[in-house]
């Protein structure tokens, strides 16, 4: 079993749902994310998903599109997000899924990038723009290599493409709560139960619901009906707001904590 | 007699290892939902009666195949003729893009349009077909190009149109397609979304592709008619590539018309400042499509550069792509000197003042194209617009240039 499946199969046991844990590898500064990384799964994030920053990212909003720039501009390539990740695996066990833009993946190389992220210890990708029509090449050598292939549904999707998308998903399926980009919202979608539930009913792994997700309430309302949350530009913020100062390990943490509080399980 | 060369895109919208639909998942059902109009309203005779009418009564189509005596004689090379797409309504070939795409957005009922534009004749075609039809129209324009191109900001928000500027990244073409990419996923449901050239996810590279070529099967008309042969070769600048695909797709399968592609290498190609992607880029995935970029060896995306906005961008569409692989059209650069004398040369050599765009195309016939060529030959030049907008910028230019 993925280390990815195993989680979900602990948190089942413990009657908890999953927080999955967004940050942008490389920001605020290169070489703290692999500490941020481990603070994060110590304080209960159930999954990380680190950040390829990508120069042109579509389905970001201000907050990861400036983290992003941010990221590049101090340096961060695929190869140095995949020597973060050796960093945090020799520390922590925590599942750990790279999300980002096709492109950079491409020009590394699919099979070498399949093979060389899952020798760092990466469990999972997804990649935002991949739609499943193109990722026929990329399923079959993550696959061979071990990784979880992670897609996106949104709230426009047909019934037809969530069967699609949930037979090819392996690790979870991740639920877009709202069309639109990512970035931190006041609310959550009255009408996302209702998503989750259509995409549930079709996907043999668990779904996990993001974008929008920033506050202790809203993971407790996605928890309810989802099998987990994504918490992505609140906490990229955070860090960046809070980038000299020297508690900001221990700001991240007691912030991941009062989220994960909320997911039923651990306080 | 059989066409020696076609290109067809697949089902899923792929010119060979090109195209395709790489955006997030929910842009799917809207793309599903275009593919699926466009295909009714091309068996539909009453879109096209509609399309051929507007196309004719409102863009004032046919646009001539104008005979160029003079430029011909001073060149002394091949016969010169120029495709007058400059008289096309708004003063460029974009409209024939904008009137079709308006006549689908009716067809899926949705209320609101979005573009992207870098010189801004993009923008003024869509501001000019939303005023017509009744829309509400929002333009994304890197801030850069605000600055560029006043003239045409001024006449977007004079039909209606509300203009944002665009501030992230380089601040021109690239980012104001990001930023309407990003305003579609937030929208999808009551917008679409006119893309301005042969780019973008399926089905809009064949879509834009096949409004714009029009110009094409007049052109071919015309000099059939005139010359009663086809051309020696057709010219035009690629920046996305909508104009010279348009007059290039009609002329595909005529294997003796060499299509000639003409890029912009801004300070040169061997400098890091240019837009020559066919010419200097490799391929990669940007904006939806899969096509020849320019990007650094960890696939972010590169800064284009060029005097004219319309071509600074770092891609290309994934049919010239495939052209450029097929080996079905050539693509050379011209730089940022050589369009802007240009520039100057056509409007006296003819009276007729190009936009920097076309000027790049005029660059080549110059220096190169008409050289290799001699009098019992015949070429083509698109001139895919009229330069009103850029003579601001370029006179700015040769101040500066003067001291």
């Amino acid at each position: 079993m993925s280390r990815i499946a195993s989680q979900f199969a602990r948190l089942r046991d413990r009657q908890e749902k999953a927080l999955v844990a967004f940050v942008t590898a490389g920001d605020p500064f290169p070489e703290d994310t692999a500490d941020i990384v481990v603070t994060l799964a110590e304080a209960g994030a159930d999954i990380i998903e680190l950040g390829i920053p990508f120069s042109d990212p579509l389905a970001d909003g201000p907050t990861i599109q400036a983290s992003s720039q941010r990221a590049l501009d101090a340096g961060m390539t695929p190869p140095k997000v995949l020597e973060i990740v050796r960093q945090v695996r020799a520390r922590s066990d925590v599942p750990l899924v790279l999300m980002g833009a096709w492109n950079p993946i491409l020009q590394y190389g699919r099979e070498r990038f399949a093979e060389d992220a899952t020798s760092a210890g990466v469990d999972g990708t997804i990649m935002t723009d991949l739609t499943p029509e193109e990722a026929g090449e990329w399923k079959r050598v993550s696959a061979a290599a071990g990784l979880d292939t992670i897609f996106l549904l949104a709230p426009t999707s047909t019934p037809e493409r969530m069967a699609l998308v949930g037979k090819l998903a392996s690790g979870f399926v991740y639920c877009v709560s709202r069309t639109g980009v990512t970035g931190a919202r006041n609310e959550v979608p009255a009408d996302l139960p209702a998503l989750v539930e259509q995409i549930r009913v079709r996907a043999e792994s668990p779904v996990c619901v993001g974008f929008g997700i920033s506050r202790p309430e809203h993971v407790e309302a996605v928890c309810r009906y989802a099998d987990g949350a994504v918490v992505g530009s609140a906490l990229v913020d955070l860090l960046h707001r809070e980038r000299e100062n020297q508690q900001l390990l221990s700001a991240a943490r007691d912030y991941l904590a009062t989220l994960k509080a909320a997911t039923g399980g651990r306080n | 007699m059989t066409p020696t060369f076609t290109s067809v895109a697949d089902s899923l919208g792929h010119f060979g290892q090109f195209g395709g639909r790489f955006v997030p998942e929910t842009l799917i059902p809207a793309l599903d939902e275009l593919s699926e109009k466009y295909e009714a309203a091309q068996n539909e005779p009453e879109f096209q009666a509609e399309l051929d009418y507007l196309l004719r009564e409102y863009v004032g189509r046919a646009t001539p195949l104008y005979y160029a005596e003079k430029m011909t004689a001073e060149l002394g090379g091949p016969k010169i003729y120029i495709k007058r797409e400059d008289l096309a309504h708004t003063g460029a070939h974009k409209i024939n893009n904008t009137i079709g795409q308006i006549l689908l957005a009716k067809r899926m009922g949705k209320p609101r349009i979005i573009a992207e534009t870098g010189a801004g004749q993009h923008g003024v075609a869509t501001a000019t077909v939303c005023a017509r039809f009744g829309y509400q129209c929002c333009v994304y324009m890197g801030a850069e190009d605000v600055q560029r191109q006043a003239l045409n900001v001024f006449r977007m928000k004079l039909l209606g149109a509300e203009v944002r500027p665009v501030e992230s990244g380089t601040r021109t073409l690239k980012d104001a397609t990001n930023e309407a990419l990003r305003d579609w996923v937030t929208n999808v449901r009551d917008t679409h979304y006119i893309i301005g050239s042969v780019v973008g996810p399926h089905p809009f590279p064949t879509m834009v592709r096949d409004f714009q070529s029009v110009i094409g099967r007049e052109a071919r008309a015309q000099i059939l008619e005139k010359e009663g042969r086809l051309p020696d070769a057709v010219i035009a600048c690629v920046g996305g590539g909508s104009n010279a695909m348009g007059i290039f797709y009609p002329f595909a399968g005529d294997a003796n018309v060499r299509l000639i592609g003409v890029e912009a290498a801004g300070d040169g190609v061997d400098t890091k400042r240019h837009a020559a992607t066919l010419t200097a880029g490799r391929p990669g995935v940007l904006h939806g499509a899969a096509q020849y970029l320019l990007q650094d060896e960890h696939g972010q995306i590169a800064e284009a550069h060029s005097i004219s906005a319309g071509l600074d961008y770092p891609g290309v569409g994934p049919e010239h792509s495939y052209f450029k692989e097929q080996g079905r059209a050539e693509y050379v650069s011209i730089t940022d000197a050589e369009a802007l004398d240009a520039f100057g040369w056509v409007a006296r050599c003819e009276g007729l003042i190009p936009a920097l765009e076309p000027s790049h195309a005029f660059a080549h016939l110059r220096k190169t194209a008409a050289r290799e060529m001699t009098p019992d030959q015949i070429v083509i030049v698109n001139l895919s617009g009229r330069g009103d907008k850029d003579v601001d910028a370029v006179a700015r230019r040769l101040e500066m240039l003067a001291g």
